[in-house]
């Protein structure tokens, strides 16, 4: 057991933070950046090596594990950053790196790396709520490739991404395990119809619906039929990711919250002299050190061997992290008074990125399911 | 002790129920249902019904043009128009000046500005808070100083609700030196006046609700203090505590708890709706419950006040536990919205294009509206000051 960190990830987590702070000024976190601005910072990460951070040197990567990319999650996360990191290198890159032939790696991975290709995974469907088995999108054999049909929703930066990873059955039935599979389809392939629009904090996403859309064989991702356990792991690494991004998250707020009752007087004095607050802040903290501790777990786990062990404990993670926004987003913004109803304070900017984590990939009750299952299997 | 309404309390029950039913304009109640925003017309076509019905200022005496309701009349008043998913009254001249301009106007003010309330016709602001005095009112700075004619007021007021589409303001301003509470008086301001500039604060939920107001040199014309100088923190106070019927928000409890049913009826998880999951039932029991009691809490204090007619701080007991359930109410609206509380469109909070909603258009204003919950227990005395004076009041601390 060692929750340590090394000295070169210590070095990694300062370079995200100097990053961060340069990049994110505090004024300006949570108002929208122009899109040339966005792909700015994107070359900057690409530079620093973020993009690679996980993948192998062979394609330009560093080679780091999950709790390196949970270093790099909590420092964007603390400074709200809104670049696709998640989708594009750990969720999509994620899969392309532990699935993906040579080939397809080799033509996808380096561009990840350098900052000029980007990804998405297209998964959920309409009415799904987190639960990717019953998943409808058909892919039907034809020649040597396949036809995809279908709808995906909620795809989170979809409008940005070069290359979609697409879950659709080749054979079985909504609800079975078996016949999922996995294509690389190209973004502005024909038949690609995308509905892009804007989500709570600030961000992207995008419907897709796919009409005949012909992939040929090779985009296949994994092997066909199997794509199930592909996704399930991937979206843990996802979620492993998005719990370190709200630790960062969570930490902005309570910093920022503890500044204020110092600085705000009522009555004569600082708010942060009632004992009715103080004792609401170091529950606030423990909800923040509690979450960080899981996040850590998460992360240990993905990069761990057993699937039924990784699934249970980034469950955990996801619901105590789900549990600690509660508690720290209702806090903060009452302990800013009215001050924190309003878009001009950054609490309300992290109140909403938190909210998005909570809601996406899973819930904490769909995450509490979960986790009973694996714990009482 | 009894637990049924009477007959006659019943029957009234049945006859605001008709008259929402029949009078509320559908695309209002559409928008109040879904959560959807509302603007001074929606308002004004409601309560344009309201005000031909004599049934607009229910906490105003009868001779001011109040119904005569019994405190528990006025409650299932509240109750059945917030079921009905009508808007609720946020004018603040109906709730708030009307009752201090009764007690404490002269007989011109009442004359020249009741009417025009009751037929909302002018809107008013309240422009109580400051940037420096919120929980801390009475530490408010905005001042007005005497010369000829008129208050000359300068200072700065914030989070002044509506004051985008309000015509007056009724405000504190600081004229004197003496004790906070002993020099501040209670001025009418139209909007209008020179000097005024109006300045929207966009919201948590992207709402435009909130402004600030800054008075640069504003002259009043003396004839618009109310009552006394130096005497406004008694009329503040006065105002502050008239409302005490709604204060525990049962109607809109109730209301909400009746989306939250409809909606656990529609949206499906695991192919079935959630209401037929044994976790969500307990959970929509267990605040029912929560609202039973506090329904009956405050029926009860009711009917005490119906005896004793004493507006007491029981009331901050109502308004504590009131908007905690509330927003325990809109928090498992956000869960059952699931991923559909992620898209914001913002456009679509508007009912003319709720169609650009990427989500069932019941589930489009949830997020917003969660978030916008967040201020129950801020204003009207945040829930700290609430149990700061229930601790001094009802337990002596
Ligand atoms: C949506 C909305 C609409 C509003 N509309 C109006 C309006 O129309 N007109 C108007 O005049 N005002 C309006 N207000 C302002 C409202 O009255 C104030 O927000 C409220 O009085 C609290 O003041 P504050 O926001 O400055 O918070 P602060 O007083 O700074 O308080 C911040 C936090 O500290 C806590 N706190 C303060 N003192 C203590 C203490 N002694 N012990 C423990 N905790 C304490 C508070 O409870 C709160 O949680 C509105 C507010 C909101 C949110």
């Amino acid at each position: 057991m060692d929750f340590s960190l090394s000295d070169e990830q210590l070095q990694l987590r300062d370079a995200v933070q100097r990053f961060c702070e340069h990049e994110y000024p505090a004024a300006s976190r949570g108002v929208p950046d122009a899109p040339a601005r966005m792909d700015e910072r994107w070359r900057l990460m690409a530079d620093m090596g973020l993009l690679g951070l996980p993948f192998s040197a062979g394609h330009g990567g560093s080679e780091l594990s999950a709790v390196d990319v949970m270093i790099v999650m909590e420092g964007l996360g603390r400074a709200l950053a809104c670049e696709p990191y998640c989708s594009t290198v750990v969720l999509a890159g994620g899969l392309v790196a532990a699935a993906g032939t040579p080939a397809q790696a080799d033509a996808l991975l380096p561009a990840v790396v350098r900052g000029e290709r980007r990804l998405a995974i297209a998964l959920d469907e309409p009415g799904a709520r987190y639960d990717p088995l019953p998943l409808a999108a058909k892919a039907m054999r034809d020649g040597d490739g396949y036809r995809l049909d279908g709808r995906k929703t909620l795809v989170f930066d979809g409008d940005a991404a070069d290359t979609l990873i697409v879950a659709a059955r080749t054979s079985g039935a909504p609800g079975d395990r078996d016949g999922v599979t996995l294509f690389l389809v190209d973004a502005t392939a024909r038949g690609v119809d995308l509905h892009a629009y804007p989500t709570l904090d600030g961000r992207r996403a995008a419907d897709f619906r796919f009409t005949d859309v012909r992939v040929p064989a090779d985009r296949v991702l994994g092997e066909a039929g199997g794509g199930l356990a592909l996704v399930e792991a991937a979206l843990d690494r996802g979620i492993a990711a998005l719990c370190a991004e709200a630790v960062g998250a969570l930490d902005a707020l309570l910093e920022l919250t503890v500044d204020y009752v110092k600085v705000r007087k009522q009555f004569g004095v600082a708010l942060a002299s009632f004992q009715a607050l103080q004792h609401r802040l170091v529950d606030m903290l423990i909800a923040c050190e509690q979450a960080r501790a899981m996040a850590g777990v998460a992360a240990m786990a993905v990069d761990g061997g057993d699937a039924a062990e990784r699934a249970r404990l980034v469950s955990a993670a996801k619901v105590q992290v789900g549990n600690a926004a509660r508690l720290v987003t209702r806090e903060a913004i009452q302990m800013h008074g009215a001050m924190g109803m309003t878009d001009e304070c950054k609490v309300g900017h992290y109140a909403k990125r938190l909210l998005v984590i909570g809601q996406s990939f899973g819930d904490v009750r769909h995450h509490l399911r979960r986790f009973g299952q694996e714990a009482l299997a | 002790m009894k637990l049924q309404f009477s007959e006659q309390e019943e029957g009234f029950r049945q006859e605001v129920r008709a008259f929402v039913r029949e009078r509320l304009p559908e695309d209002v109640r559409r928008k109040v249902e879904r959560g959807l925003r509302l603007e001074r017309h929606d308002y004004v076509a409601w309560y344009a019904k309201l005000y031909e019905r004599g049934w607009i200022t229910p906490s105003w005496p009868v001779e001011h043009g109040g119904p005569g309701w019994t405190p528990v009349e006025r409650y299932i008043f509240d109750e059945e128009t917030l079921l009905g998913n009508a808007p609720r009254i946020i004018a603040s001249g109906i709730n708030m000046l009307g009752p201090v301009l009764i007690a404490f106007g002269s007989e011109e003010q009442k004359r020249r500005h009741l009417p025009p309330i009751r037929r909302s016709e002018v809107w008013w602001a309240q422009g109580f808070s400051e940037p420096g005095a919120g929980s801390d009112l009475a530490s408010m700075r905005t001042s007005a100083v005497r010369e000829g004619d008129d208050f000359v007021v300068n200072g700065h007021k914030i989070w002044t609700s509506y004051a985008h589409f309000c015509d007056w303001l009724f405000c504190l301003v600081r004229t004197g030196s003496g004790k906070p509470q002993e020099s501040i008086s209670f001025l009418l301001i139209d909007l209008k006046t020179p000097g005024i500039t109006v300045r929207p604060i966009r919201g948590i939920d992207g709402g435009d609700d909130l402004n600030e107001v800054y008075l640069d040199n504003v002259r009043v014309p003396a004839e618009n203090l109310i009552g006394e100088v130096n005497k406004g923190w008694t009329y503040a106070k006065y105002l502050l505590g008239h409302e005490r019927t709604g204060i525990a928000g049962v109607g809109a409890s109730k209301q909400q708890l009746a989306r939250l049913k409809r909606i656990a009826a529609t949206v499906r998880d695991g192919g079935r709706p959630l209401i037929e999951s044994p976790g969500w039932r307990e959970r929509i029991a267990a605040l029912e419950v929560e609202l039973l009691a506090l329904e009956y809490m405050g029926l009860r204090m009711l009917s005490g006040a119906q005896i004793a007619a004493a507006p007491g701080v029981d009331a901050s007991l109502l308004k504590i536990r009131g908007t905690e359930l509330r927003q325990a109410i809109y928090e498992l609206l956000l869960e059952a919205a699931g991923p559909a509380a992620v898209p914001f469109v913002e456009e679509a909070l508007f009912l003319e294009r709720a169609d650009e909603a990427p989500v069932e258009p019941e589930l489009a204003a949830l997020a917003a509206n969660f978030l916008d919950s967040r201020k129950l227990s801020i204003y009207g005395g945040a829930n700290e000051i609430q149990r700061n004076l229930a601790a001094r009041a009802l337990l002596g601390l």
